[in-house]
């Protein structure tokens, strides 16, 4: 990132003890006590200790580290659903922590929204009504929000959906009202607390780029918690590392890769040398639904809804790999009223052998979704890859 | 050396006493006002014909909950009005409306605070337990002083008797809404009042009408025993069996009252159950 950028948030040695006595805990700290120790001798628990990093306008900033991190504390830090300890956090010359009650409520509407792991979202109010939330709580009128909160709704896809309540929603789906929620309310910075971490990984991986393509067109800073390498590198534009309430790395994802601070971070790269002998079949999984060649264009297009996937691969009688069917083909091939998906198809996607070594299978993943699809020698599908599998792969390698 | 017996009775005596004479403007006031509501409420509801009123309530049931309870209650009020006791089960019936008003628009502001306070759920939680254990006719006795032989006394009692789990209910419905919806309406800046109206009494509105359908269950028993302090209604006929050894007639009122309580607890889960 350019150093020259604009500071939205800046973080100053914010700590945060969870107990009665934080005082003391936080002297054991000074004395260079490590947080078991602190946590033995005074029952206080240093959730977080001495974090500095800056959020720059516009950037999307990942904060990964593994559960106990503090990760979760920390962005409840930034918009004080948590109370700091010690410390600063600045945004637009407000200084969070010290702000009275009401001026914590103003600063919450016009600088934060936020998206939660587990959708939090309020299920006795329709879709619509839930995107409006952070509209009427700020007392829009009706029909300001209405327009508003559709326009975002019809932002993350989910034209047609605002009369249905969120438990008729899939997982992916309710997430996107989560999104949208967000969204409509135009606050100036994006909080998303691990808030793709409860999607199965395919749908992750759409909402994946869903919200890098948001964030590249609306430029909203957004902070985004997660425990998971892979999502952490590829979306974020630059990475804070936690362990243990510590920062033990910020950086850009090829600083984290090319550089790592220390051993922490080193295992969680250290994958990448053992990918020589890992192959396309360790990280292979099997595919959860798939069409047949006598299969119509509607029967493809439930298959796909079934299972919240937006291409299905198509397969002869004796499990022949023919191809791919997008969704919008198999619409377009339903609205022409065809009666076979074959001509649909497209060839446009990656087939590999069982044996193929997993670093190359890096290379493959293209700006598409698609999974790689593995094959035996006799074109038979075996299963697909899809590009976390591949890394989950290589870090559980590097822990053994 | 003997222990001196602690004059708790004398204490408690002398404390209603008190109450009694420094606050008979009140209580005064309080009987006119529940006397006039009480005698509206059973005057309206008289003047209806019986067939009007069986169609409303049958209609009701129907509409709210299903044909079948509104064949039942068809049934069982046509029932209770050739037993004779058409007028007592109206009296009875205006009784657990008005307690059941009163119990709730009072129980639902401390049911609301207590949840909302730790404190005050601690201080509201024993006394709670006393109202409810305390057996239901000591209730009766100081109502005399308070208001007098009647209606009102009966409704001062059930009021007591019936308001726990209205308080109770609705303390656990707001508690009971997800920390992380709470949250959520939090980290959107709603206010105390908007996370109240907006996100927590929203969703513990079931829980809060299971408790009112306990209420009214309570007030109804309530109601039928104070016509030991001059009720009306279905208690005092089951009452006057009782004194004059008429087993017949006392489980013929009885028995409308089995048919009373079934209506309004279906009638009132059934409200519940569509409201969540």
């Amino acid at each position: 990132m350019d150093e020259t950028q604009n500071v939205k948030i800046q973080v100053r040695g914010l700590s945060k003890v969870f107990g009665k006595h934080p005082k003391k805990a936080l002297e054991l700290r000074d004395q260079g006590l490590k947080r078991p120790d602190i946590l033995e001798k005074t029952g206080q628990t240093l959730g977080l200790s001495n974090i500095d990093f800056d959020v720059y306008e516009g950037e999307l900033l990942v904060i990964m580290g593994l559960s106990g991190s503090g990760k979760s504390t920390l962005i409840r830090c930034l918009n004080r659903l948590i109370d700091t300890t010690e410390g600063e956090i600045v945004i637009d010359g407000e200084n969070i922590p010290t702000l009275s009650d009401k001026a914590l409520l103003e600063c919450r509407r016009r600088h934060f929204s936020m998206v939660f792991q587990n959708f939090a979202l309020f299920p006795h109010r329709t879709v619509q009504k839930n995107a409006e939330f952070g509209l009427e709580i700020r007392g829009i009128s009706k029909s300001e929000r209405y327009k508003v909160a559709r326009n975002s709704l019809s932002q993350v896809g989910l034209d047609g959906w605002e009369d249905a309540y969120p438990n008729q929603l899939s997982g992916g789906m309710q997430q996107r009202v989560g999104l949208a929620r967000a969204l409509a309310n135009d606050a100036s910075v994006l909080l998303m607390d691990e808030a793709f971490s409860a999607l199965d990984p395919l749908i992750r991986k759409d909402m994946q780029q869903e919200l890098m393509q948001l964030q590249a067109e609306t430029q909203k800073t957004t902070v985004f918690i997660t425990h998971d390498l892979d999502e952490a590198l590829s979306i974020g534009d630059r990475i804070v590392l936690l362990k243990d309430g510590e920062i033990v790395q910020i950086g850009t994802p090829e600083e984290v890769l090319t550089n790592p601070a220390d051993d922490y971070v080193r295992r969680f790269i250290e994958g990448v040398d053992m990918s020589r002998i890992l192959t396309a079949e360790n990280a292979m999984r099997p595919v959860r639904s798939t069409a047949r060649e006598s299969d119509g264009p509607r029967t493809a297009l439930h298959k796909m809804r079934e299972n919240s996937i937006d291409s299905i691969y198509v397969l002869s009688r004796d499990r022949k790999l023919l191809g791919l069917l997008e969704v919008d083909a198999a619409k377009q091939a339903a609205d022409q009223g065809a009666d076979t998906i074959l001509d649909y198809m497209t060839q446009d996607f990656r087939r590999v052998q069982p044996d193929e070594p997993l670093q190359n299978l890096f290379a493959l993943f293209s700006e598409k979704s698609f999974p790689i699809a593995v094959e035996d020698a006799n074109q038979r599908l075996l299963g697909v890859v899809v590009k976390g599998a591949v890394l989950d792969e290589l870090a559980r390698a590097g822990d053994q | 050396m003997d222990i001196v017996r602690i004059p708790l009775g004398a204490w408690i005596e002398g404390g209603l006493d008190w109450l009694t004479s420094e606050y008979s403007v009140v209580t005064r006031g309080i009987s006119h006002f529940t006397k006039a509501g009480i005698n509206t409420l059973n005057d309206g509801l008289m003047w209806l014909p019986e067939w009007a009123l069986l169609a409303i309530i049958v209609l009701l049931c129907w509409r709210i909950s299903s044909y079948r309870l509104g064949i039942g209650a068809a049934l069982g009020l046509a029932l209770i009005w050739n037993l004779g006791l058409w007028d007592p089960m109206i009296e009875t019936l205006t009784l657990v409306v008005i307690a059941t008003l009163v119990a709730v628009i009072i129980a639902l502001p401390v049911g609301i605070t207590a949840a909302l306070s730790e404190r005050l759920y601690r201080l509201i939680m024993p006394i709670l337990d006393f109202m409810q254990t305390m057996p239901a006719f000591v209730y009766l006795i100081p109502a005399i002083p308070f208001f007098g032989i009647g209606s009102v006394s009966a409704i001062f009692a059930t009021v007591i008797f019936s308001m726990p789990p209205a308080i109770r209910f609705t303390t656990l419905g707001i508690r009971q809404v997800p920390v992380d919806l709470i949250e959520a309406a939090d980290a959107y800046g709603a206010t105390k009042r908007q996370k109240l109206f907006k996100v927590q009494l929203p969703l513990s509105l079931p829980t809060l009408m299971a408790g009112i359908n306990q209420t009214i269950m309570l007030a109804l028993s309530m109601v039928v025993i104070a016509a030991m302090i001059g009720a009306d209604g279905l208690g005092s006929e089951v009452w006057r069996a009782i004194q004059r050894l008429r087993p017949g007639d006392g489980f013929e009122a009885g028995i409308a009252v089995v048919i009373l309580a079934m209506i309004l607890d279906r009638l009132t889960q059934s409200l519940s159950r569509s409201r969540s």
